[in-house]
């Protein structure tokens, strides 16, 4: 009886440890959001999501290019990195047993371990030195180079964890082996694969270093992939560094659209998990 | 059969089953033996014995049915153990038969003990010694699942048939000579004719034997060929 | 009764794994329109067996076959036999339910059909498989509903049906019932008595009544060995090897 006692005094001691660690690690974040959110929301308006950004002492003005141009930059990166990632991740599942599967895995571990201004250099390289110019093009391989190795690991996970049996009923039904890994392999995989895309674009979107000398910047509308275009992490960087209050608060609210906009790709990618279509196998 | 099955309880099962059989045979055997040896001997205290053992007999057939049944239920028996289940139900029917014939010549022997004494019964001595000897082969035989003893049953068969013919014979003759024996040599003919089916009734038990063994139905082949 | 001619010959069928011998020089032969159940402890090479026929065998990397198995007399590894047509004429069932949990009930029957390229309107194909796999009147007001949300004993007679769809001839079952609760495993019991009339069936099973209840012939299988194949009345009541008689006595295994 005694060591019952004692087991339940451990027991709740523990709990209120474990629920303090909770709640330490919680403030931060609570911090986070309070301070973006309190020191951001003044600055929000409709002409904030549509507007040019104005010089120093207009008021008014928005980030309306920087948005759009960070949903450009990351569309450009879908482009180069989807196919590229989530081809490489399926590559690996069905048939990444061999030398060369391990090759790539291994150089897809390496390259996600990688620092993403040192990808924005190698983009650089890529593209902004032989076209002598700075531009969303850049940018976009910037990103979608970010995005492949975890988009690369993820779908293979995912893909290898759709049951062994369901490739064997559809090839016992006689469907030919690339038949089966695309309509029924992929397909079943397709829900969990949507929701890393829609986490690799967060993650992309929330990127400043390697768009810093690709994509630039650009205080204007831009829709030509070969030149500089604005973007919202930039945009926050360089109104943060400025001397003026007034560009000050407009970091503060472009922070927050940013935080919304991540924020709404990781709800939706909870809420695509939760109504999920692959679900366990029983 | 050197090999025990992965379930001992069913192996137990088995065995206690086969123990029950033997159990019974003995008791068949030894009923069969005293009532010739009333008849005899004109023993009615032994024919009475014989009669009030048959009853430990009787039970021992319902008991041995159940255990097959509850066998057959729950153990699903295939192959050898199949054979030897479905084998011990129809051993068990005639056992209990064979018993009851036993019970027969007891109550001729009660009979007999009162009048005066016809002649003397060595052929039906002889009869009951090759009836017995037939039982206890059979039972053997069935014990060690040897076909080859059982197979000797078969055999056998023929000399207890032709000693029945025999004392047939030799009371029909004493009948005809005087009339005033008559009762009690159909007595001692009834008897010699139970002796007879004991033997028969023995010779199912062998044939049984080997179809549990050899798994080949030996029944009723002397009319094909 | 006259002998069913063989759907199936297997000739000194060995099937390798690496450098283990998973089955050792098998030779037997599989009556059309009959149920032959192959019995015999894990690992004897049972599932291999099956996998053999319809080539799914040859998929696992590192394995490869000797032998002949002939459908209709034609080798079903000769080279101008292509697997993915063999595998519309033999259809498997596996041990597991598997539907496919992307799709409704409907469409995991008519999915051999759509995946094959085969145009046109499936439902009465559907209606028609899913009444041979005595599923039907279970599904018919569901049929949009999502396969994953029948139960097990469905989800596999639903896989029954969809493994008829594609019209085989042959039809394979691993272990079809081992997943399922007894009156699930009755009902797919009963069904593979009346597919009989119309496919020639090889099932494998570790539940030796099982195969004594739904077979016409049984095979025994032990380390890859064929050790006795025969009617499966004279297999469980008088077996002619002694391995045979310990195995279905329960005396090893």
């Amino acid at each position: 009886m005694k060591l019952l006692a004692r087991r339940r005094a451990v027991n709740a001691a523990m709990t209120v440890v474990t629920g303090l660690a909770v709640v330490v690690a919680l403030v931060p974040l609570a911090l986070l959001l309070w301070l973006v959110v309190s020191k951001g929301a003044a600055g929000l308006s409709w002409t904030f999501f549509t507007h040019l950004p104005t010089p120093v002492g207009e008021p008014g003005g928005g980030v309306g290019n920087a948005l759009l141009g960070t949903l450009y930059l990351v569309g450009l990166a879908c482009l180069v990195g989807l196919p590229l990632g989530v081809g490489a991740g399926v590559f690996l599942a069905e048939r990444g047993d061999g030398r060369f599967g391990s090759a790539i895995r291994f150089t897809a571990e390496v390259l996600s371990g990688v620092p993403s201004i040192v990808v924005g250099i190698v983009a650089y390289g890529l593209v902004v030195v032989p076209m002598r110019r700075f531009s969303a093009l850049a940018g976009g391989v910037a990103l979608g180079l970010l995005m492949v190795p975890t988009l690369a690991r993820t779908t293979e996970e995912l893909v290898r964890l759709v049951p062994g049996s369901l490739r064997e009923a559809s090839l016992a039904l006689g469907v030919p082996q690339w038949k089966t890994s695309l309509r029924i392999v992929l397909r079943t995989a397709l829900g969990g694969i949507v929701t890393a895309v829609l986490l690799a674009i967060a993650r992309a979107a929330g990127e400043t270093a390697p768009l810093l000398f690709t994509a630039l910047n650009n205080q204007y509308w831009n829709f030509a992939p070969d030149q500089p275009t604005a973007s919202l992490t930039v945009q926050i960087y360089n109104y943060a560094i400025s001397p003026y209050a007034d560009w000050h608060q407009k970091a503060w609210t472009a922070a927050l659209v940013l935080l919304l906009l991540v924020g709404a790709l990781n709800l939706t990618a909870r809420f695509l998990t939760r109504s999920g279509l692959p679900r366990e196998q029983r | 059969m050197a090999k025990t099955h992965i379930d001992k309880s069913y192996e137990a099962e088995l065995g206690a089953l086969r123990e029950q059989l033997l159990e019974m045979g003995g008791l068949v055997e030894a009923a069969i033996a005293g009532s010739v040896r009333a008849v005899v001997e004109r023993d009615a205290v032994l024919a009475d014995l014989v009669i009030r053992k048959d009853k430990t007999v009787n039970r021992m057939e319902v008991d041995i049915d159940g255990a097959c049944r509850r066998i057959l239920a729950l153990r699903q028996p295939a192959a050898s153990d199949l054979r030897f289940i479905t084998t011990a139900l129809k051993i068990v029917t005639d056992l209990e038969r064979m018993g009851d014939l036993a019970v027969n010549i007891a109550r001729r022997a009660v009979d007999l003990a009162q009048a005066p004494a016809l002649q003397p019964l060595h052929d039906l001595g002889r009869l009951a010694a090759l009836s017995e000897a037939a039982l206890a082969k059979a039972l053997d035989a069935f014990v060690t699942a040897d076909p080859v003893k059982a197979e000797e049953v078969l055999e056998a068969d023929d000399h207890l048939d032709a000693l029945y013919l025999k004392i047939f014979n030799h009371l029909l003759t004493t009948m005809m000579e005087d009339p005033r024996t008559i009762r009690r040599a159909t007595s001692l003919m009834f008897s010699a004719k139970h002796l007879e089916r004991f033997g028969d009734h023995a010779t199912n038990l062998a044939e049984m034997v080997i179809f549990m063994v050899r798994g080949t139905d030996v029944r009723h082949s002397k009319n094909k060929a | 009764m006259t002998a069913p001619a063989d759907k199936i010959a297997v000739e000194r069928l060995t099937a390798i794994f690496g450098k283990t011998e998973v089955l050792r020089s098998v030779t037997t032969s599989i009556p059309a329109m009959s149920v032959t159940a192959i019995i015999g402890p894990s690992g004897c090479g049972k599932s291999t067996f099956l996998r053999c026929l319809n080539r799914m065998h040859e998929l696992t990397p590192g394995a490869r076959v000797e032998g002949s198995i002939l459908l209709d007399g034609q080798d079903v590894q000769g080279r101008d036999v292509d697997p993915v047509h063999l595998r519309r004429r033999v259809g498997m069932v596996f041990q597991r339910p598997n539907p496919f949990p992307t799709m409704s009930v409907l469409d995991n029957v008519s999915s051999g059909l759509r995946l094959n390229g085969i145009k046109g309107d499936h439902q009465a194909t559907v209606e028609q498989c899913l009444r041979q796999a005595a599923l039907w009147d279970e599904v018919k007001d569901r049929l949009r509903a999502p396969a994953i949300s029948l139960s097990g004993g469905q989800q596999q007679r639903l896989c029954i049906a969809r493994a008829l769809a594609v019209a085989p001839e042959v039809l394979l079952m691993d272990e079809p019932t081992s997943a399922l609760d007894p009156i699930a495993t009755a009902k797919v019991e009963d069904l593979i008595h009346e597919l009989k009339a119309r496919y020639t069936i090889v099932i494998v099973t570790h539940n030796m009544q099982q195969a004594a209840r739904v077979s016409d012939q049984t095979a025994f299988l032990y380390m890859g060995e064929l050790v006795e194949v025969g009617a499966t009345e004279q297999i469980f009541t008088n077996p002619r090897e002694p391995r045979t008689e310990d195995y279905v006595t329960g005396k090893f295994g």
